[in-house]
């Protein structure tokens, strides 16, 4: 039997295809629930009660609107570019989903052990603007194609700023993969030897780029519901919607597990002498989402101009002096070597 | 298995770059040349250059192709025009095709390899550094100078292109970021006491 999965080919294919599937479902069925908790802290903070209907504590509620999406009618605006206008959403939940890919959730899981893991997660993640643009211009429709537009340049511009983000860590490592990331982390002293209290300026500005990376509030402009009715998914209906929607939450999910990997230690135990496991990795992700939900009920819309300003002459100057000392810092081994944890090479 | 991989992106190579050429919409043109980059960086990754690969989805997919789309979605093209032209300069077009066909065979034709570049051709670096290590030891050691050189000539252009376009407008209300945040009530809001039919003077 395992002779068959190993050595033939056919067997490898399917091996890989069931470890896909293990990544993926649990995924896409957490995400489910992860969505009613995001109403539900959205509700909490408002005082209100939030999903309660459907199923016990309105814990179904989700797979209520999986259902009610799936049946509902697909309509397609007089004009649009029919090819394109179903690529585009099937292209953001794909681009979202392909990231999961390098993301190991314990010491040795993960789907694929690349160099550049890192890489490959800001690589997919700058994809992703495609299929905000194409679903802007398929609809063939003034409001969609100026959210996407905007969309557009917002993804980008954060894109930059999260790319000089990571450069601080992968000199700190050393190694852009995302186990030695972790593992470089790993000392006697728990969770004072994490990346977020050297990188702590960093924790805070790639938690804000990531926001504004997944079109998340106080960064929501793309679909602005009081300017732009719903930016480019306006003349998105039924299931094309959907897999929007999936796509848009994979990747604030996928930040959460970039921000535990990077900042937080992965899989490592916040106290010495615990074991480490998948359960802290799985814990830190969901405290990350957490703060995801309640800066989305707490903090007011920005207006176009000040994200942009945010961008450009903020975060993009500050990330690229914390480079420079960063390099200073791992190269001449200050503050008792903290910034120089190299697991390779060296 | 890499070599249905490999097949699978140079097919997709091809039949990019052929629609990018035959497409009527430049939009799905420049859709089909993504399509095309994106099998290109898999090709560099069977290769074994996965640090390129990254490097051309991030610079070229990322960054170059959508601005590319965003200029072709802002033109506003006229195709019965483009194609009356076509007609017009097509024997010239292909008149230049066959004479760079021609210097492609007569160069490959001629061309000898030494038999050790064969071998090396293969596995330029040692298998036991990852080639972005490897990168990075060439490119920051061996042509530090040469590197910094080609950012510094970046640099130039990136000014020049600010210097080009920017302009000083005296009749634009600029915002002053500090003074906003420093507004309150206070300053905002003056209070008149307004007599009927006299109105504020």
């Amino acid at each position: 039997m395992a002779d068959f999965f190993f050595n033939t080919t056919l067997g490898m294919i399917l091996l890989i295809v069931g470890q896909i599937l293990l990544v993926v479902v649990p995924l896409l069925v957490a995400l489910a629930f992860l969505m009613y908790l995001d109403r539900k802290i959205w509700a909490s903070v408002q005082l209100r009660r939030g999903p309660n209907v459907v199923g016990v504590y309105g814990l179904l509620q989700s797979f209520a609107d999986f259902g009610k999406y799936i049946v509902k009618e697909i309509v397609v605006p007089a004009g649009a570019d029919r090819p394109v206008f179903f690529l585009a959403p099937m292209i953001t939940l794909v681009m979202a989903l392909v990231a999961w890919s390098v993301i190991p959730f314990n010491d040795g899981w993960v789907l694929s052990d690349i160099n550049v893991a890192i890489l490959f997660v800001f690589a997919v993640s700058s994809l992703e603007v495609y299929g905000v643009i194409m679903g802007g211009w398929a609809s063939n429709s003034k409001y969609p194609f100026l959210g996407s537009l905007r969309s557009a340049a917002q993804m980008i511009s954060y894109e930059v700023s999260l790319g000089l983000i990571i450069i601080g860590i992968i000199i700190s490592t050393g190694s852009m993969n995302f186990s030695g990331i972790v593992a470089a982390q790993d000392s006697n002293y728990g969770l004072l030897s994490w990346y977020w209290l050297p990188h702590f300026p960093m924790l805070i500005l790639f938690f804000i780029s990531a926001l504004a990376e997944t079109n998340r509030p106080p960064f929501d402009l793309p679909e602005a519901e009081s300017e732009l009715v719903a930016g480019y998914q306006v003349e998105y209906s039924s299931t094309p919607f959907l897999l929007f929607m999936i796509g848009e939450l994979v990747a604030v999910v996928l930040m959460c597990a970039l921000i535990s990997l990077m900042f937080f230690g992965g899989w490592l135990s916040p106290i010495p002498g615990l074991p480490d496991g998948i359960f802290w990795m799985i814990a830190k992700m969901g405290i990350v989402f957490f703060f995801f939900s309640l800066i989305k009920a707490i903090t007011p819309r920005y207006r176009y101009d000040q994200l942009m300003r945010l961008g450009w002459k903020v975060f993009l100057p500050f990330s690229l002096f914390w480079v420079v000392f960063v390099a200073f810092a791992a190269k001449f081994g200050w503050f008792w070597g903290i910034y120089a944890r190299w697991t390779v090479g060296g | 298995m890499s070599v249905f991989a490999f097949y699978l992106f140079a097919i997709s190579v091809i039949a990019g770059g052929l629609f990018t050429v035959v497409s009527r919409n430049p939009v799905h043109s420049v859709l089909w040349l993504i399509l095309a980059f994106l099998s290109a960086a898999g090709l560099f990754v069977l290769l074994g250059a996965e640090f390129v690969a990254m490097l051309l989805i991030i610079v070229y997919v990322g960054a170059v192709a959508v601005l590319f789309l965003f200029v072709v979605m802002m033109l506003d093209v006229d195709f019965a025009e483009l194609k009356a032209e076509m007609a017009k300069y097509m024997p010239l077009a292909l008149l230049i095709g066959l004479v760079i066909l021609m210097q492609f065979v007569m160069a490959f034709g001629a061309w000898e390899s030494n038999a050790a570049a064969e071998g090396l051709r293969a596995q330029v670096t040692d298998t036991a550094v990852a080639n972005t290590n490897a990168l990075g030891m060439v490119l920051y050691d061996d042509y530090f100078l040469l590197f910094q050189l080609s950012g510094l000539i970046l640099l130039v252009a990136m000014i020049g292109a600010i210097v080009l376009t920017l302009r000083h407008r005296g009749d634009v209300k600029r915002q002053d970021v500090v003074a906003q945040m420093m507004r309150d009530p206070s300053k905002a809001m003056n209070l008149h006491d307004v007599k009927p039919g006299q109105g504020l003077r």
